[in-house]
């Protein structure tokens, strides 16, 4: 009996010592200074709200339907009417760029979703209960890993046939080692701290600990990786769109504007340039983004 | 090292055979089974010839049967044959394009190397120099770049505009008719831009990392000592430092491997080169299974060979590694 409130008085203490999410207001404001001292990652960040709005308000702010040839219109370069000219049959580039952004943050964000499901369950779970189980899936992580990520995602796409929703699964199914392997190591060091053996001593359950307890501790990792997962699953996207197993078309997006590029090269360097470049920018963004938030937000890399 | 080099290939077996289960598995997780694809087009089949035929492909065993006896055909290198009209054998088609693709490979690694690490060493030694700081843009920009784009805007700059290269292909029409070093360069023009593109994006990655590795060595006790017992700086760096500094670059340089086979789908796509990338692309859209999974199987098994040889290699460059025995990742 004695015993028991003294583990009780001490897990008391120590939550109150480590509070995982208890000072909200303190770490918001000295996650701004640091965040805002870095230029290039609030230039990354401003670019990534300015792409998110465009592709949410692409059809306000496409001057044409995506869709719409016009057969006097082909291959324009740009100009005033057609600011960043016209394809072989007379679709406007811009307004299909616009459209293709929808497509490329979708696609970023939903397979990022999956992907840091599934990381986070294998790495906690693996982290969580050692032993055999660790061993079992870290292999499964190795094996993952030794695939040539575009050989696996050609083969899913292939077997599937492409569509939206499957490029979205197989990039997020293909994309969570990484993640898997990081939420592992936080929750290794995390697991052995005084607030989890205090919860423990306290009779909270495993999924309890492991989700109230560890888990929040360790987003901040798997947040600045989710947002550079972003820009790798764009570039994934693009690269399969590309190849033609990506987005069909008529649908656009960047990476099928680019075959277009491609079939014309001798002649439009407008189809190539633009949606190639808005790739770029859009990536860039999101790294420096990324990187902006972990020099930021983690507090053991700031130097 | 001889002990560590079995223990190391004893452990790539269950991985091995793990590439394989997870190649089964995706082969099984198609929607639709040979059997079932040719009743598609044979509307009139009879329920006994749909039987006959699922007998034939031995569909009607049990799931464990059927991998074993897949993995045995697969063990002796028999992937079938290629659903594409030629009928050749999976092995066939991609034995004589493996040379090609790992070829490429070879080179790409080669500079990457050979001009990473002299780029690391640079900006690390010159640490938030203007030239530093052009080179942390650059990695950005390598990092933020599809390579497919990079290549064409190379096709546009040095084919069309310029004329200087070809953009396709690995050889003239002509080229029979050339003579030896007409046919030297032919060959070695249409390697410069595949190679080029294919290399920036390692490029960057590996010159960061260059330059991360060797300003963590020179913190460390022995380069103040060199210091402290009046060594020329380049002596420091280049004697003592960098060696070390370059242990971690060349594991990296192996895990490479997969990420450039894989890289490789694009780059011989839009350069128009008969390499494994190439057969992979053409395989997925005529959905040839025969020919995808002996690709998969193969590559995979690539890259844990280049694994193993980087593993290897870090033994063989950092005596602390055989002391330890280290555990293999």
């Amino acid at each position: 009996m004695l015993g028991v409130r003294r583990v009780k008085r001490t897990g008391q203490l120590l939550e109150g010592e480590f509070p995982p999410m208890a000072r909200p207001a303190l770490r918001r404001s000295v996650f701004w200074r640091q965040f805002r001292k870095n230029q290039l990652a609030v230039c990354g960040g401003a670019v990534v709200l300015v792409m998110t709005l465009a592709a949410l308000f692409a059809s306000a702010l496409a001057p044409y339907d995506p869709g719409a040839y016009d057969v006097t219109q082909i291959l324009m370069p740009p100009g005033l009417a057609h600011w960043l000219g016209t394809d072989q049959i007379g679709r406007d580039v811009l307004s299909r760029m616009l459209y293709g952004a929808r497509i490329s943050m979708a696609v970023g964000f939903v397979s990022v979703g999956i992907a840091v499901g599934v990381g986070t369950l294998i790495g906690t779970v693996a982290a969580y209960y050692g032993g055999r189980v660790d061993e079992v899936l870290m292999r499964f992580v190795d094996l993952m890993l030794n695939f040539p990520r575009l050989f696996l995602l050609l083969t899913l796409i292939a077997l599937l046939r492409p569509s939206i929703w499957v490029i979205m699964a197989v990039i997020g199914l293909t994309g969570w080692m990484g993640l898997a392997r990081l939420v592992r190591g936080e929750i290794l060091s995390l697991k052995e701290r005084e607030f989890v053996l205090s919860a423990r001593a306290l009779g909270a359950r495993d999924p309890r600990i492991m989700f109230h307890h560890i888990l929040p501790n360790a987003l901040v990792p798997v947040l600045v990786s989710a947002t550079l997962g972003v820009a790798g699953a764009i570039l994934a996207e693009s690269g399969l769109s590309f190849l033609g197993l990506g987005v069909q078309p008529p649908t656009p997006s960047w990476g099928n504007i680019l075959i277009e590029g491609k079939a014309n090269i001798e002649i439009a360097w407008w189809l190539s340039v633009f949606p190639g470049l808005a790739i770029l920018v859009t990536v860039l963004a999101y790294n420096l983004l990324g990187e902006g938030l972990r020099d930021a937000l983690d507090p053991r890399l700031r130097q | 090292m001889l002990a560590y080099l079995i223990r190391r290939l004893l452990i790539s077996i269950p991985l091995l055979l793990g590439i394989l289960v997870l190649s089964f598995v995706m082969l099984k997780l198609a929607p639709g089974e040979p059997g079932v694809i040719q009743q598609d087009l044979q509307a009139r089949a009879t329920g006994a010839q749909r039987e006959t035929l699922r007998q034939l492909y031995g569909l009607d065993k049990p799931i464990y049967v059927q991998f074993g006896r897949w993995l045995w055909r697969v063990v002796r290198l028999d992937f079938g044959r290629s659903y594409s009209p030629d009928g050749r054998a999976a092995l066939d088609k991609i034995a004589e394009r493996i040379p090609i693709t790992l070829g490429l490979n070879v080179l790409e690694l080669l500079i990457i190397f050979s001009v990473a690490v002299p780029l690391g060493i640079l900006s690390a030694t010159r640490q938030y120099s203007a030239f530093d700081k052009s080179m942390t843009l650059f990695v950005f920009v390598g990092f933020a770049t599809p390579d497919f784009w990079l290549a064409l805007l190379l096709m546009i700059l040095f084919g069309v505009q310029l004329g200087w290269l070809p953009m396709s292909g690995l050889r003239s029409l002509n080229f029979e008719y050339l003579d030896f070093w007409a046919q030297v360069w032919d060959v070695l023009s249409h390697l410069i831009l595949p190679v080029l593109v294919a290399s920036f994006g390692g490029l960057a990655y590996l010159s960061r990392l260059m330059r991360g590795s060797l300003l963590e060595v020179v913190r460390q006790d022995y380069i103040r000592t060199a210091r402290a017992k009046g060594l020329s700086e380049g002596d420091v760096i280049y004697k003592h430092a960098v060696r070390n500094a370059v242990i971690p670059v060349v594991t990296l340089l192996g895990m490479m491997l997969p990420g450039l086979l894989g890289g490789s789908v694009f780059i011989e796509t839009v350069f128009a080169i008969p390499g494994m990338g190439q057969l992979f692309v053409q395989s997925a859209f005529s959905r040839d299974e025969p020919v995808l999974m002996a690709l998969i199987v193969i590559g995979a098994s690539l890259s844990l060979l280049g694994n193993i040889l980087a593993d290897i290699s870090y033994g063989l460059v950092d005596p602390r590694i055989r002391v330890s025995g280290r555990e293999a990742r």
